[in-house]
């Protein structure tokens, strides 16, 4: 096995149950196999591309302009307070 | 009439040989009694359309003249659309409403359209078949036991059954070739970069890229003039000058130099979709093009690639769905999704960066080194644009990399950033589309759809052309 599911899924914060986790650990070493296929391309003093159409430092004026209300912006909020976003507690969790 | 083109549409509008209330009445009436059978639509927002073409109705009577004014356009649900739902095809999203517009969605309606609805896609764009859609699978017009392909499937779908005159798609590598190869329409995949992706749900970053699925190149071209250019919501849209597309159709192809790669005509390839590819190259060797065989980087490594970058990016974009500020909390993610996501997160974490991540970006820079190569030779490829036709319901099922592999043809231009477009071609004897891929430098979309416009034109009579989906 080369991928620690719940581990990963943690990371990912990403709820999954024991048969998932049989399931996706077949799945993902499956494809970790599958693109080990590029170790056979040499990329001895190859850059790496990111970028594809090569700009880089995209500059803009940092300057205020009209943007969402506050009503717009929690208007999809499933819990608010305030006009805030409301969120569970996340210190002392565990 | 909802079986008209944008610029069939247009003349008739123009010529007050309809309105667009009965345009759109036309598209609705069509979608009522298809659409069952398709499910090429997640959202429909009829009344909203029926108002937009009242509007549009007055203002051609008092003489307004806008690119799209009055036509019904169909948009893919990943496109964020100021007050109407947007899920990207997950029960993640099943009741985001977005306060806002995509660039595509803002630009398209200050071009007058009508928005028809939202179309159906792979949840997240993640697949090439819309079976990993939560609202269920599209099917094939064609054959409705088959896919539409996708992610763009509903789109692709909505366009080939004539329920809308024309359609917004995305592709990240594929997503908009693809799934207008298996329904038998035009998808132009643009350069990275040259339309905007600010509000677009984001799939694989250093890739997605929006463009039209229609019925015509003329459409596609006339469509790419009205999204193409600088956004200053996405920094990634390039400063490049964008070409006037309709205005360059119609040019001789007398002495273009078309490559041909046999690696492109892969092992396992329908011997059908071969058949009528290679059909297609001779008809454009007949108008002229100059047929030059070439030889490409091997397009299996770019299912390596992409899936390393993908769904290492995809982990990245999918971080944010938290439940916290819209739509519900991760325990609503589906296989496909939670598949890639771990994937991706595997790939990203520490001591496996440069494993993945970092060796995928390197051959990325190989395989556009190999592009830019063939293209001092060559001025496109052609090749075909998916190696199978439309392949059956179900056959996703417990293929974990079905969307990567399937794609094999598409992947390596995508991660190039390259433009390509998907023409049919004609048909197997299944009656199934076939699609044939041009792509171009960066950049090169006046070219590409060029030469896709000359191969319709010089093509415009011959028999398969006829051939309508029996709904």
């Amino acid at each position: 096995m080369k991928i620690n599911v719940s581990h990963t899924a943690k990371l990912a914060s990403l709820p999954i149950t024991p048969s998932e986790v049989k399931k996706f650990e077949k799945q993902l070493d499956e494809t970790i196999d599958y693109v080990e296929e590029l170790n056979e391309v040499n990329t001895e003093n190859v850059e790496p591309t990111s970028q594809v159409t090569g700009l880089e430092n995209v500059l803009r004026q940092d300057s205020a302009k009209p943007s969402l209300s506050q009503e717009e912006a929690l208007s999809n909020a499933k819990s608010r307070y305030n006009g805030f976003f409301k969120v569970d507690a996340i210190l002392d969790n565990e | 009439m909802n079986n008209l083109n944008i610029k069939q549409a247009k003349e008739g509008l123009k010529n007050k040989k309809f309105s667009s209330v009965e345009l759109t009445k036309a598209c609705l009436g069509r979608i009522k009694k298809v659409d069952s059978k398709l499910n090429a639509f997640v959202t429909l927002t009829e009344t909203k359309a029926l108002e937009q073409a009242k509007l549009s109705d007055k203002a051609i009577k008092e003489g307004v003249e806008l690119p799209l004014l009055g036509i019904p356009i169909a948009i893919k649900d990943n496109f964020s659309t100021k007050g109407i739902r947007t899920t990207a095809s997950s029960i993640v999203l099943d009741d985001y409403i977005p306060p806002f517009d995509a660039t595509v969605v803002e630009k398209l309606k200050s071009a007058g359209m009508v928005l028809l609805g939202k179309t159906n896609m792979d949840a997240w764009a993640h697949g090439s078949s819309t079976e990993t859609s939560d609202y269920g699978a599209s099917k094939n017009p064609w054959d409705i036991k088959r896919l539409p392909g996708g992610s763009s499937g509903g789109s692709a779908a909505a366009v080939a059954a004539d329920e809308t005159v024309a359609a917004i798609g995305s592709e990240t590598a594929g997503s908009i070739r693809q799934p207008a190869s298996w329904c038998g329409v035009v998808g132009l995949k643009p350069t990275y970069g040259r339309v905007s992706r600010y509000g677009v749900v984001a799939m694989g970053s250093s890739l997605d890229s929006p463009g039209p699925i229609t019925k015509t190149v003329e459409d596609s071209a006339f469509i790419l003039d009205i999204l193409a250019g600088m956004d200053e919501f996405d920094a990634t849209t390039s400063p490049n000058p964008k070409g006037k597309y309709l205005q360059n159709l119609n040019k001789d192809i007398k002495g273009v130099r078309v490559g041909i790669s046999d690696q492109y005509f892969i092992k396992g390839i329908d011997k059908e979709v071969e058949k009528v590819v290679k059909t297609a190259i001779k008809d454009l060797e007949g108008m002229g093009a100059k047929i030059e065989n070439i030889n490409l980087f091997d397009p299996k490594y770019a299912i390596d690639v992409y899936t390393i970058i993908q769904r290492s990016e995809v982990s990245s974009n999918l971080a944010r769905y938290d439940g916290i500020r819209y739509g519900f909390g991760r325990e609503r993610f589906a296989e496909e999704a939670k598949r890639r996501i771990m994937f991706g997160t595997y790939a990203l974490s520490s001591g496996y960066y440069d494993q993945y991540y970092n060796k995928a970006q390197q051959v990325r820079t190989e395989i556009v080194k190999d592009f830019e190569k063939a293209f001092n030779k060559v001025d496109v490829i052609i090749a075909p644009t998916s190696p199978s036709l439309a392949l059956p319901l179900g056959a996703t099922k417990d293929a974990a990399m079905f969307g990567e592999i399937a794609d094999v043809l598409v992947e390596p231009s995508s991660i190039a950033g390259l433009a390509g477009i998907n023409i049919p071609v004609g048909f197997s004897n299944l009656g199934l589309p076939v699609g044939m891929q041009i792509i171009g430098p960066q950049f090169s979309e006046a070219l590409v759809l060029n030469v896709a416009n000359m191969y319709e034109l010089n093509t415009k009579n011959a028999l398969w052309r006829s051939k309508k989906p029996n709904l």
